[in-house]
C-alpha cells in the first residue's frame, strides 16, 4: 500500500479556493464516479487529504491547524463538494467533531484530540441519528449512566457518515438530566460497527450503524457543559455541519452547471446545439443564477461566523435551505439536459442527482429547515 | 454591573421575542421560549458584544435566567480595566 510519506512530497497544500480547486481537479473529480460505483472513498485519497492539510485547517495553529477563516473553509468545502459529495461528507463530519473539541473541550481534551484531528491521524464521525430518531433529536434513546466516576454508554446510532472508517465518534446520549456529547474512541470495548451499503447518494461516504453495548468511558469522555447548555454543543456542531453541507450543495450546482454547459455546447438535436435552444437556455440561466445566489448566502453565513455574530445560525439555515433545494432542482435538470446519457454511468450528472437528494435530508431536512426559518420570520421585519 | 450591559442584553432578548414583556429581573426560562438555538445565540451575543469567553463551568442556567444575572456574569468575566 502507498504510504503517506510516499504521497506527501507531490501533494499540494490546500490553503484557499484556488489550491482546493487544483487538488480536487487532480485527485478527486476524475475518480468520483468510480468511488460512487465502488461504494467507498479509498484510503489513498484520505492519506492524500492528510498530506494536503484538508481535514481541519480552521483549527488554530497551536492546535495543529492553519487558522483558516470559515469563509475560506466554506470555499474549500464547496470545491470538494463540486468534485465529490461523498468526500465532502467525510470532511463535514470530521469538521463538526474537530470544531466541537476545539470549542467545548477542556484543555486536556483539546490537547489529546485536536492535533491528531487536525493532522488527520484521527478521523472522526458524528453520531446523533438512531433507528428511531432523526429529525427529532430529543427522541434519542442512546443513554449514559454515571458509573465508577465515569460513564457507561448504551445504544445504537444509524446512518453514521464515515462510521466505517472513523477512529473517534462524537456520540450524543441521554444523561440523567439532558443530552450530553461523549467522545468515544472506536477501539473502546463494546463498540461495534456495521457498514451500511447501497445508499441512494453519497454512496462512497463509508456510512455505518454503530452500536454501543455497555461501553465504559472515563470522566473525560463528556465534551462541554452538562445541564441546559448541553444542547448548545449539539446546536453549534450541527450549525457548522449545516454550513458545510450548504457549501457542498453549491458545489453540486456548480458541477451540474459545468457538466451541462459543456454538454449543451457539443450535443446537437435537429441541427441545433442544445445551448441554442430557448428551453435549455432557461435551465442554464437558472443554474448560473442560483449558483451565484447560493454562494453569496453561504459566504454571508461564513462571514458572520468569522465575526462571531449570533445571526450566523439563522443565516446558515437559510443558506442550506436555499442551496440544497437548488442543488436538487438543478441536478434533476442536469440529468434532463443530458437525456439518456444523463441516466447512464458515462456522465457525472446521475451521481449529482442522487447526491443532491441527500442534501435535502441531512443536517436538517427541508421540512425542518422551513419550520425553523418560518419560526424566525418576524426577525425579518425591517 | 453597568445598566448599559443590562440594556444591551435586554435589547437583544426583546428583539428576538417582541411579543414578550421582559424586564431585567424576568426569568426568561420561565417564559418557556428558550430553546437551544436561542441559548446558542445568546451565548454568542454576550461573548461578541462584551468581548469575553464564557468558560464551560459558567454555562449554567442560573447565569442566564435574567438580564441581571447575565450582566453579573459579564462583570465577573470582564478583566478590570485601568
Ligand atoms: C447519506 C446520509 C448520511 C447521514 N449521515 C449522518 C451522520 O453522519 N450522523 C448522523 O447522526 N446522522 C446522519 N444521517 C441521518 C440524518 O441526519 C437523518 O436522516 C435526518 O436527520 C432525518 O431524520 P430521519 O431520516 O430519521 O427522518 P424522520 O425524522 O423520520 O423524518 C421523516 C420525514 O418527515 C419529515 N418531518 C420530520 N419532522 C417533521 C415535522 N415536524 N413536520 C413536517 N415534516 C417533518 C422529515 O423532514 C422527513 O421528510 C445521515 C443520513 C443520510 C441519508
Amino acid at each position: 500500500m502507498t504510504t503517506l510519506a510516499e504521497i506527501a512530497p507531490d501533494t499540494l497544500q490546500v490553503t484557499d479556493r484556488t489550491s482546493a480547486r487544483a487538488f480536487v481537479d487532480t485527485h478527486i473529480a476524475p475518480y468520483a464516479d468510480a468511488y460512487d460505483r465502488q461504494g467507498r472513498v479509498p484510503e489513498e485519497l484520505l492519506e492524500r487529504m492528510t498530506a494536503a492539510g484538508l481535514w481541519a485547517p480552521f483549527l488554530p495553529r497551536e492546535a495543529g491547524g492553519a487558522g483558516m477563516d470559515l469563509v475560506t473553509l466554506g470555499e474549500v468545502h464547496e470545491e470538494v463538494g463540486r468534485g465529490c459529495s461523498s468526500v465532502r461528507s467525510l470532511l463535514t463530519v470530521h469538521t463538526m467533531v474537530s470544531w466541537a473539541v476545539q470549542r467545548w473541550g477542556s484543555p486536556a481534551q483539546r490537547e489529546r484530540w485536536a492535533p491528531a484531528l487536525s493532522r488527520g491521524d484521527v478521523l472522526a464521525a458524528f453520531c446523533l441519528s438512531e433507528p428511531g430518531a432523526g429529525s427529532d433529536a430529543s427522541g434519542i434513546a442512546t443513554n449514559v449512566v454515571a458509573r465508577n466516576g465515569g460513564w457507561t454508554l448504551n445504544g445504537v446510532k444509524k446512518w453514521i457518515t464515515n462510521g466505517q472508517r472513523a477512529d473517534l465518534f462524537l456520540v450524543f446520549a441521554r444523561t440523567a438530566t439532558s443530552i450530553g456529547a461523549f467522545l468515544v474512541p472506536r477501539n473502546t470495548p463494546g463498540v461495534e460497527v456495521t457498514p451500511i451499503e447501497d445508499m441512494l447518494g453519497t454512496r462512497a461516504s463509508l456510512i455505518a450503524e454503530v452500536s454501543f453495548r455497555d461501553v465504559a468511558l472515563g470522566p473525560d469522555a463528556l465534551l462541554g457543559p452538562s445541564g441546559f447548555t448541553a444542547g448548545m454543543v449539539l446546536t453549534g456542531t450541527l450549525d457548522l455541519g449545516r454550513y458545510s453541507v450548504a457549501t457542498g450543495s453549491v458545489g453540486i450546482i456548480q458541477a451540474a452547471l459545468e457538466a451541462c454547459a459543456a454538454y449543451a455546447s457539443r450535443r446537437t438535436v435537429g441541427g441545433s446545439l442544445l445551448k441554442d435552444l430557448p428551453l435549455i437556455q432557461a435551465k442554464l440561466s437558472d443554474m448560473v443564477t442560483d449558483a451565484r445566489a447560493a454562494r453569496l448566502l453561504v459566504a454571508e453565513a461564513g462571514r458572520l461566523k468569522d465575526a462571531g455574530e449570533a445571526s450566523t445560525i439563522m443565516a446558515t439555515w437559510v443558506a442550506k435551505y436555499f442551496a440544497s433545494t437548488a442543488a436538487a432542482r438543478h441536478a434533476s435538470e442536469a440529468v434532463q439536459i443530458h437525456g439518456a446519457n444523463g441516466c447512464s454511468p458515462d456522465y457525472p450528472v446521475a451521481r449529482l442527482y442522487r447526491d443532491a437528494k441527500v442534501m435535502e435530508i441531512i443536517e436538517g431536512s427541508n421540512e425542518i429547515q422551513r419550520i425553523t426559518i418560518a419560526g424566525q420570520a418576524e426577525r425579518e421585519i425591517i | 454591573m453597568s445598566d448599559n450591559t443590562k440594556d444591551q442584553i435586554l435589547d437583544f432578548v426583546r428583539a428576538r421575542y417582541p411579543q414578550a414583556d421582559i424586564d431585567e429581573s424576568q426569568d426568561i426560562f420561565a417564559l418557556g421560549f428558550v430553546n437551544s438555538l436561542f441559548a446558542m445565540e445568546l451565548v454568542m451575543f454576550i461573548e461578541k458584544t462584551f468581548d469575553i469567553t464564557i468558560p464551560n463551568d459558567e454555562l449554567k442556567i442560573d447565569n442566564f435566567r435574567t438580564a441581571n444575572t447575565m450582566a453579573e456574569l459579564v462583570g465577573r468575566l470582564t478583566p478590570a480595566r485601568v
